[in-house]
C-alpha cells in the first residue's frame, strides 16, 4: 500500500516538473494571427486555438465564460499585449483559476515584448485623442519582421516549457522562418513599383504593414480611434482625398461600409476590405494573409491607374 | 505506552518499505538526474559562450575609445569623475534606469477610475419623492447620485485586490473591496472582504453597467435596494467540470447586515446571525452569436425582528431564477446586438404575529436592449413585484429606454417609467442619466 502511494507522490512529482512533462502543451492565444505563428512553430507537438476570430474587432471581444473553460485547461496564453484585449482578457484570467497563466506566470505569454512597436505615444496623452494605446499601436503582427520576432519567441517559450521538444521547435523555427523571408523578398518585389502610395484606412490598424511595404497612410475615416465617422471628418477626408489624388481605402472586414463606400463614390477611389487578421477558417494562415492582403492591394493599385 | 509502540511500529514499517521503494525508482531517477545534469552543462556551456562574445565586443569598444588620459584634465568644479567616450555612449542607458527606478514607485500603483453617475428626475410620484430610493423623503430631481472610485491591482503572484468606493453626495460607502486568490489549489475562486452577492444578475451588477438608469421594482422591494445583498465576507467558487456547458456554483458567507435606505433586508443582532448565499450558474453558447445563461440563487439572513418567543431574531430567505439571452453578431459586434433578461425572486419573510405572521411574496422583471447602431440603444422593461412585509400588497411597473454613447467612456440615457404602487397611487416619471469615466481602461461588462 504505502509503495503504491509512494510511487504515485514520484509519478505525481515527476509530472509537475516540466522536464517529464509529457502530453502536448496545451496554448490559447487571444488571436487567430497568435494563434498561426504559434502553429507554425508548435507543429503537432501542441495543441492550440485561439479566443479572437480573424473577422471581429479585437478590440470588443465578449469575455464569455466558455472562454473561462478554454483558460482553464491552457498551459500557456499568448497576447498580443499593448492594451489590445485591456477590455476583456483580465476578468478571463481572473476566473480562469489556472495559476499557470496568470499574469506574470511562466505560461503567461506576452508576443509585443520584441517585436517593433508602432506609434509610441511621446508627451501627454489624453482621451481626448480617442482611445489611444499609451503603449504603442498594437497590430503590430502585420509586418513579416516582427512575425519572425514573435515566432522566435514563441519558440523559446515553448521549449522552456517543454525542453525535450526543444529541438522539434527550433527545427520548425528555422523552416517558418526561412519561408517567411522567402515569401517576404516576393511580396517587397511586387510592391517595390507601387512604393509611396498614398493610402487612407478605416482604423489604425496597418501601420506595421504601410511600413514594410512602402506605403504611405494618410488618413483615417476614423476622426480619432474607436470614434465612429463624423459627418465633417468625412468631408474633411474626400476634400483631402480629392487634393492630393488618394485612390485607396483599406477597411478592415469588421466595420460598417456605408461612410468608406461614400468616400469611394465621392472620390473614385477603391474601398478594399483588407483583413488584417488571419482568417483560420477560411484556410488562411500568416504567409497566406500577406499573400491575400498584397494580391488584394496591387489589383486594386492597377485599377487605380 | 501502547501509542508509543504503534509510532514505533508504523515509523518502523514506514523506514522499512521506503528504500524498497526508492530501490524500484532508483533506475529511473539515475536516468533523470543524469539528464538533468547533462541539461545543466549544456546551459553552463552557452552561458560561457554568450559571456566571452560579450566580453570581445566590450573589449573591441575599450580599444577604439581614446585612453582616458588624453582628455583633458576635468575642472575641479565638476564632481562627476571623467568619462570615456565608451561610457558616455552608454550613459542614456544609465539615464534610463536611474529614470525607471524612480518611476519604478508609480509602477506598483493600481490601475485608478472615477465613474461619475449623475440623474434627474421630471415628472411625479406620490409614493417615492426620491426617484432613486425607497427611503429618501427629499424629492431629488437632480442628483451627482455616486461617483465611484476603483483601484485595482495585482497583489502578488497568488491574489488580486479590487476595491470600489462610492462617493454620494453626502457620504462615502466602500461598495466592494476584497481580495481574490486567483490560484488556490481545487479552482476554487475565493474573494474575502465586502462585495455585492452573486445572488441572481442585477445584484452583482454595478450601476455604471445597468441598462437602466434605475433599478429593477424587484430589487428595490425584496432584495435590499439599490445596494442590494451586500456585505463583509467570504466567498468561494467553483467550476463543476462536465462535458456540456460552463457550470459554476457559489458559496458566501455574510455578516448578515444587507439593504439600504426603505429597502431593509438583513439584520443581525448577534454574532451567529449570519447571512448565505448559494448560486449555480450555467452558461451555453448556442452559436458563436447567441448564448443562454442560466442562475439559480438562495439567501439566507435574519431580518432584525425579535420574536420574545424564540431565541435570535426572525429570518428571511429569498429563492431567486434567472435567466439571459444574448446575441451579438461576431462580425459586426461594434454595431448590433440584443440581451434578454428576466429574474424572479422569491421571499419568504417570517414576522410576528403583530406584524402579519409569515409574508411569502414575489416578483421580477423582463428586459431587452437592443444596439441599432454603434453609439444606440434602445430598450424597455417590465416590472412587478410584492412587498416582503405585506403579500398583498403589488406593485407593477413599464419602462422605455433610449440610450447614446458619445464613446466608450461616456453615456447618455433617457428612461420613461410608470409605476403602478399597490397603495394606489400612480407615478409618471421621466428619468435621465449622464455617466462618464475617466483613468483606467475597464474591462467591458459581459
Amino acid at each position: 500500500m504505502k509503495t503504491r502511494f509512494l510511487n504515485l507522490a514520484i509519478a505525481l512529482a515527476a509530472l509537475s516538473s516540466p522536464a517529464f512533462a509529457q502530453g502536448k502543451l496545451n496554448v490559447i492565444a487571444t488571436t487567430e494571427d497568435l494563434a498561426a505563428i504559434g502553429r507554425e512553430v508548435g507543429g503537432d507537438h501542441i495543441t492550440i486555438e485561439s479566443i479572437a476570430k480573424g473577422y471581429q474587432d479585437p478590440h470588443f471581444v465578449e469575455a464569455k465564460p466558455s472562454f473561462i473553460l478554454k483558460l482553464q485547461k491552457a498551459d500557456v496564453l499568448i497576447v498580443v499585449g499593448r492594451e489590445l484585449e485591456i477590455g476583456w482578457l483580465p476578468p478571463l484570467i481572473q476566473q480562469s483559476r489556472n495559476g499557470k497563466i496568470q499574469v506574470g506566470a511562466p505560461g503567461y505569454f506576452d508576443a509585443s515584448l520584441h517585436a517593433s512597436i508602432l506609434e509610441l505615444p511621446t508627451g501627454q496623452i489624453t482621451r481626448a485623442m480617442g482611445d489611444v494605446h499609451p503603449q504603442g499601436n498594437p497590430h503590430y503582427w502585420l509586418d513579416p519582421e516582427n512575425g519572425k520576432r514573435i515566432a522566435r519567441d514563441i519558440a523559446d517559450k515553448f521549449s522552456a516549457l517543454r525542453p525535450n521538444d526543444k529541438a522539434y521547435f527550433d527545427q520548425r523555427l528555422a523552416d517558418f522562418s526561412g519561408r517567411l523571408d522567402a515569401a517576404e523578398k516576393r511580396w517587397l518585389e511586387a510592391m517595390a513599383p507601387y512604393k509611396g502610395t498614398k493610402i487612407v484606412t478605416y482604423h489604425r490598424s496597418f501601420p506595421n504593414f504601410a511600413e514594410r511595404f512602402g506605403l504611405e497612410i494618410v488618413g483615417y475615416v476614423e476622426p480619432r480611434p474607436g470614434i465612429p465617422p463624423s459627418p465633417q471628418h468625412t468631408l474633411d477626408l474626400i476634400n483631402e482625398m480629392k487634393r492630393d489624388n488618394i485612390k485607396l481605402v483599406l477597411v478592415e472586414p469588421y466595420f460598417d461600409m456605408k461612410t468608406p463606400n461614400a468616400i469611394g463614390r465621392e472620390t473614385g477611389a477603391q474601398v478594399l476590405v483588407m483583413p488584417p487578421s488571419v482568417d483560420a477558417g477560411k484556410g488562411m494562415d500568416y504567409i497566406k494573409l500577406f499573400d491575400y492582403d498584397i494580391n488584394l492591394l496591387i489589383d486594386a493599385i492597377k485599377k487605380t491607374k | 505506552m501502547r501509542m508509543a509502540q504503534i509510532v514505533c511500529a508504523s515509523l518502523v514499517t514506514g523506514l522499512a518499505v521506503m528504500p524498497a521503494a526508492a530501490s524500484a525508482q532508483s533506475a529511473q531517477d539515475v536516468q533523470a538526474l543524469r539528464q538533468e545534469i547533462d541539461q545543466l552543462r549544456k546551459d553552463i556551456d552557452k552561458l560561457n559562450q554568450e559571456y566571452a562574445a560579450r566580453l570581445a565586443a566590450l573589449e573591441a569598444k575599450l580599444a577604439v575609445a581614446p585612453p582616458p588620459a588624453e582628455q583633458p584634465a576635468p575642472p575641479p568644479a565638476a564632481a562627476a569623475p571623467p568619462v570615456a567616450p565608451a561610457e558616455a555612449a552608454a550613459q542614456p542607458s544609465i539615464a534610463n534606469s536611474t529614470q525607471a527606478i524612480t518611476a519604478g514607485s508609480k509602477v506598483f500603483n493600481p490601475d485608478m477610475a472615477v465613474i461619475g453617475d449623475f440623474l434627474g428626475a421630471a415628472g411625479t410620484n406620490p409614493v417615492q419623492p426620491d426617484p432613486f430610493s425607497l427611503g429618501g423623503e427629499h424629492p431629488n430631481a437632480l442628483q451627482m447620485h455616486e461617483s465611484e472610485a476603483s483601484f485595482q491591482a495585482v497583489v502578488d503572484p497568488y491574489a488580486r485586490a479590487d476595491f470600489f468606493i462610492s462617493f454620494g453626495e453626502q457620504g462615502v460607502d466602500l461598495e466592494e473591496g476584497f481580495v481574490t486568490f486567483t490560484s488556490l489549489p481545487g479552482g476554487l475562486l475565493t474573494r474575502v472582504g465586502k462585495m455585492r452577492a452573486a445572488f441572481g444578475k442585477v445584484n452583482s451588477l454595478h450601476n455604471h453597467v445597468l441598462p437602466w438608469a434605475d433599478r429593477p421594482l424587484v430589487t428595490y422591494n425584496l432584495v435590499g435596494g439599490e445596494d442590494g445583498i451586500d456585505d463583509a465576507g467570504i466567498s468561494v467558487a467553483r467550476l463543476i467540470p462536465n462535458p456540456w456547458l460552463f457550470l459554476e456554483a457559489t458559496g458566501q458567507v455574510f455578516r448578515g447586515d444587507s439593504g439600504g435606505e426603505g429597502s431593509p433586508l438583513f439584520t443581525t443582532t448577534r454574532r451567529s446571525e449570519l447571512s448565505y448565499v448559494g448560486h449555480v450558474r450555467g452558461y451555453q453558447d448556442i452559436t458563436e452569436d447567441a448564448n443562454v445563461d442560466l442562475g439559480f440563487s438562495y439567501s439566507y439572513g435574519h431580518n432584525g425582528i425579535i420574536d420574545p418567543a424564540r431565541e435570535g431574531s426572525l429570518v428571511t430567505q429569498l429563492y431567486g431564477i434567472d435567466g439571459t439571452f444574448r446575441w451579438r453578431p461576431l462580425q459586426r459586434s461594434i454595431y448590433r446586438s440584443f440581451l434578454g433578461r428576466t429574474e424572479w425572486i422569491w421571499s419568504r419573510r417570517d414576522q410576528t404575529s403583530e406584524l402579519g405572521g409569515l409574508q411569502v411574496a414575489n416578483g421580477g422583471y423582463v428586459s431587452g436592449d437592443y444596439q441599432f447602431a454603434r453609439r444606440w440603444f434602445a430598450g424597455a422593461r417590465l416590472d412587478r413585484s410584492g412587498h416582503p412585509d405585506n403579500a398583498s400588497v403589488t406593485d407593477t411597473g413599464a419602462s422605455l429606454l433610449l440610450t447614446y454613447w458619445p464613446s466608450e467612456f461616456s453615456q447618455v440615457r433617457a428612461q420613461y417609467r410608470h409605476t403602478n404602487y399597490g397603495v394606489g397611487a400612480t407615478a409618471n416619471e421621466l428619468l435621465f442619466q449622464f455617466q462618464f469615466s475617466i483613468g483606467a481602461h475597464g474591462a467591458h461588462p459581459f
